[in-house]
């Protein structure tokens, strides 16, 4: 169907823009209902001790303190995924990192607040801290961070993976020249503007709790499991978001509290977490050290890879089981690799627990293919981006490890950043140099954090008095989910976005949608939107035809748009709608197909849709002071089709900026336990001045899957940043950095060691050894069989 | 060392003048502009990032200088015109800057937005044609985490565009 789009694809303004922009937009912690308690969390200045004692007879007495709670009081272990329900909203046994929740206090303002948490006499038994990869690969001496019968072995490793898809040692055999690399991508965090904040109410034995947080249908599961309270009974509300990038996709320690403290004390109690806090509830960037050998023929064409990863998780789990299989599972869905083994490690340590942030595991291992990559081309003495072209995925083909590419704009992409960068046409100057590296993401993960048939997003839609309202679970933190919504919905029925009122993230008013993470919202929320709208607009047109005795064969001629239905006002149509099938209301879901393979553990990396990226970045580099300035950054991303380009832009470009801070000065680093920078100055992120201008380029390669065939957008054009940046240091300097961030301290280093006749890096020299498991041996797909579903059970 | 509670707290009666509207308020003196502006006042359209001066979010207005409002005492901004994002617009008329934001898409999670467009507001009376650097210059102090800053620019320019020549 070839259909002229209204106001998909258009650059309109986001529909919570003038809310935004005159301070009149909610965030959680605007709210201050009449007799709110402020609630501040007592945190463990240790990371890693026991817990004898807490005693807070001295806070309860204080004038001011309406109740005061510790870890007897929320037993209940909870956590993002089913498999680690390893976290407690406050710990009465033992704690494992700095910053690990121990005791929680309401009072009537915030210095009662404070001084209660003065008040509250911990008697701690200190233990010996893990706080390295290497430390936790040792069996432990003392005691283990988590109860063994939950880890591996050595005790404190909290999963081990390893899977062989195709004849790898074959494929070695084969190739005419195998390399190897090490990496490491050390963390950081997602720092987003909006410190977490959340308040809740309790009322007639119903809880509601307003959050900043991107999954409400999340924390609404953790708060009936820890509370004891049926789900019906528990309230979730996303309030006006102020920034994720992943950091608010845990049910979180305050969330519950401020549950519990509302429950006891009958009065709102709001907790909105300090700067410092942040830095500390994080869930932010895995450090990863890599391994990565691959064989190649002499024309630079993959044989085989073989891909090592151990994340340091921090001390909880968080996404960390999927995290591990993310670094092993999307270098297939750029480049065909015929026969691929994976193995993955994930390690407790105590720091702060590690989870998704933008591109959730992928980055990491982004980094570490690409250089390798380049290096294996210059191994070769090809051109890099030629090795890598010589590799790209075929568009609706399937990869060795089952995953599915459908829609493929990478050779596009890959054409615009060379085109307009002038890539091969580059002046050779020492200090100056140009890097390129390609990427995919996800458009939503496939498989659902609690495995079950539901439908993973659901719309309903309501018309009445000549308006149109949407229904829908999905959190818009920023990137513009509600204007994406509103404009599939307004494109279906003939409106303006502006036109369609939403009602979004409350666990009350609408329908089940997973949340705002893995890039799932336009794909998802959007199809089933747009199955809402398309049943909404069926009913419409029926009606009109019906007063205009048009046969039903004849109804495709009944034009819908510019606010008409036929020869209809949309009002009117609404009214002739309502007269005739009673109250107006349809709904619409989206289930993604599955696609997995025929393995335990194919569940992450499935995707309905991949998102293609390409990058080249110009940077000079100072050999005197080690600086890197970047001058200009072309990016390219397959979107399938941009529903509203300016949003697509900005988060192509949000992306850039992102990766460009994590290539360059951000890491989440530790003293003995402690975070090193837990401030937003000492932790360095690029400010107006370090920004470089963008080139950026919308490719429409219109996905069959994706709503008017989009893809998405908020996390895959990060990802080729990073590594780009790197192959333009090496391409002005000749030195590798093999480990982010590039500071002009390694910059210096890498150029002293070439000084003293030793390899001009800097990074790791070698990967740990680790008792990863027996392979998992997966025969490979037909790359042709692109079944899904039933379909695709029936070949297994 | 005494604690918070057991402290003398000096209080004295401040009239304050935000967005064209005096109200006197009782207030200790340690309490800093942010909290009068977001808890005494109601105005939680100013935003706050870190409250230690770092983030640049919580900027307001000061005689039409940007100023931290999370390192401001409202002690010493007596008979100071103080303006917030909810002094900007003129009454339903949006500011060409709030106009210009929501054309360009210069906000996207809108938490930063605030401090952004105040201290863009100082930078454009004092400046009505400012350069790409000066841009930059004017809002260095200002962190955002969506936008990469490239629209924020572009927003500003078109604010600008406007502006007599």
């Amino acid at each position: 169907m070839t259909r002229r789009l209204d106001v998909v694809g258009r650059s309109l303004p986001r529909v919570d823009a003038a809310a935004k922009l005159t301070g009149s937009a909610v965030y959680a912690d605007d709210l201050a209902p009449p007799r709110t308690l402020h609630c501040k969390i007592l945190r463990s200045p240790h990371p890693h001790a026991r817990v004898r004692s807490v005693d807070v007879a001295a806070a309860r007495r204080i004038p001011g303190v309406r109740a005061v709670i510790t870890g007897h009081d929320l037993p209940i272990r909870f956590g993002i995924l089913p498999v680690s329900q390893d976290e407690r909203a406050l710990e009465a046994e033992k704690v494992r990192y700095v910053g690990d929740p121990v005791a929680a206090v309401a009072a009537t303002d915030e210095e009662t607040a404070h001084a209660a948490l003065d008040a509250i006499r911990v008697d701690y038994e200190l233990l010996d801290p893990v706080l390295t990869i290497e430390e936790a690969l040792r069996e432990p001496a003392g005691e283990p961070i988590h109860d063994h019968s939950y880890t591996r072995s050595p005790a404190n490793v909290h999963r081990l993976v390893a899977y062989e898809f195709g004849a790898v040692d074959a494929g070695f055999e084969r190739a005419d020249h195998v390399r190897e690399d090490v990496f490491f991508f050390p963390g950081n965090t997602h720092l987003p503007m909006e410190q977490h904040s959340a308040l809740a109410t309790y009322a007639g034995g119903r809880l509601t709790l307003w959050s900043s947080t991107q999954v409400v249908h999340y924390v609404q599961r953790a708060l009936a499991r820890v509370l004891e309270l049926p789900m019906h009974r528990v309230r979730i509300i996303g309030a006006v978001h102020g920034g994720g990038f992943g950091g608010k996709t845990d049910p979180f320690s305050h969330e519950l509290v401020v549950a519990k403290l509302a429950m006891l004390t009958g009065r709102p109690v709001k907790c909105t977490l300090t700067r410092e806090e942040v830095f500390y509830a994080h869930r932010g960037r895995h450090p990863v050290l890599m391994w990565v050998r691959t064989g190649v023929t002499r024309d630079g064409r993959i044989t085989a890879m073989h891909f090592r990863s151990v994340l340091d998780g921090g001390a909880y789990g968080s996404y960390g089981a999927a995290s591990v299989f993310y670094t092993g599972t999307l270098q297939t869905v750029t480049y065909a690799i015929p026969a691929y083994r994976f193995e993955g490690c994930r390690v407790f340590t105590n720091k702060a627990p590690c989870g998704p942030k933008r591109g959730h595991g992928t980055p990491q291992a982004r980094f570490a293919l690409e250089l390798h990559l380049d290096k294996l081309a210059d191994d070769l003495g090809l051109d890099r981006v030629e090795l890598k072209r010589r590799n790209f995925v075929t568009p609706f083909s399937r990869a060795v490890n089952w995953l599915r590419v459908t829609s493929c704009g990478l050779e596009e992409c890959t054409a615009r950043v060379l085109e307009a960068s002038g890539y091969h046409q580059r002046r050779r100057t020492p200090g100056r140099g140009m890097g390129f590296a390609v990427s995919a993401y996800m458009s939503g993960a496939g498989t659902a954090i609690y495995w079950n048939g539901m439908p993973h997003s659901e719309v309903q839609l309501k018309v009445d008095r000549g308006g149109v309202t949407a229904y829908c679970g999905a959190m818009d933190i920023g990137q513009g989910s509600d204007t994406v919504l509103a404009t599939v919905v307004a494109e279906e029925l003939g409106l303006q976005p502006g036109k369609v009122r939403l009602v979004t993230a409350d666990t009350d008013l609408t329908p089940i949608d997973l949340g705002s993470y893995s890039s799932r919202v336009t794909f998802m929320a959007g199809n089933a939107a747009l199955e809402a709208a398309r049943r909404m607009r069926d009913l419409l047109v029926e009606a009109v035809a019906a007063r205009m005795g048009v046969a039903d064969i004849d109804r495709e001629g009944i034009a819908v748009g510019g606010g008409r239905i036929g020869e209809f006002s949309f009002e009117a149509a609404c009214e002739l709608a309502e007269e005739r099938f009673g109250a107006l209301s349809t709904a619409g879901s989206y289930t993604p197909p599955r696609i997995g393979g025929p393995f335990k553990g194919s569940g992450v990396g499935p995707s309905p849709a991949y998102s293609f990226s390409a990058c080249v970045v110009a940077a000079d580099v100072d050999a005197r002071t080690g600086i890197v300035a970047v001058r200009r950054i072309w990016i390219a991303h397959d979107v399938g089709r941009a529903i509203n380009a300016n949003l697509v832009l900005g988060q192509i470009e949000g992306s850039v900026y992102m990766g460009l801070g994590e290539a360059l000065m951000e890491e989440q680093a530790y003293r003995r336990g402690r975070h090193r920078w837990p401030s937003m100055l000492d932790y360095k992120s690029p400010t107006f001045l370090d920004m470089p201008e963008i080139e950026s380029f919308i490719v429409e390669t219109v996905d069959p899957e994706g709503p008017y065939g989009a893809k998405e957008a908020g996390q895959g054009p990060l990802l080729p940043v990073i590594p780009a940046v790197n192959a333009a240091v090496h391409d002005a300097l000749g030195i590798w950095i093999d480990e982010t961030p590039i500071t002009p301290e390694k910059v210096i280093r890498a150029l002293a060691a070439r000084e003293r006749g030793e390899p001009a890096r800097q990074g790791p020299r070698s990967f740990p050894a680790i008792p990863f498991p027996a392979l998992i041996h997966v025969d490979p797909p037909d790359p042709g069989d692109l079944r899904v579903g039933a379909e695709l059970d029936a070949r297994a | 060392m005494l604690n918070e509670l057991e402290r003398q707290v000096q209080r004295e009666v401040i009239a304050l003048d935000v967005n064209g509207e005096l109200t006197e308020l009782l207030l200790p003196v340690h309490r800093t502009l942010l909290e009068v502006l977001r808890e005494d006042l109601r105005l939680t359209g100013t935003k706050h990032g870190c409250e230690l001066g770092e983030c640049g979010t919580c900027t307001v207005l000061v005689d039409g200088e940007p100023q931290l409002s999370c390192l401001s005492l409202p002690v010493q901004l007596e008979g100071r015109a103080i303006l917030t994002v909810e002094g900007l617009a003129a009454g339903a008329e949006l500011h060409p800057l709030q106009v210009a934001f929501a054309e360009m898409g210069a906000a996207q999670c809108g938490y930063c937005t605030p401090g952004m467009l105040l201290a863009a507001r100082a930078l454009l009376e004092r400046t009505p044609h400012p350069s790409p650097q000066e841009i930059r210059e004017a809002l260095a102090g200002n962190l955002c985490r969506c936008t990469g800053y490239v629209r924020i620019i572009e927003a500003v320019e078109l604010a600008a565009a406007a502006n007599p020549a």
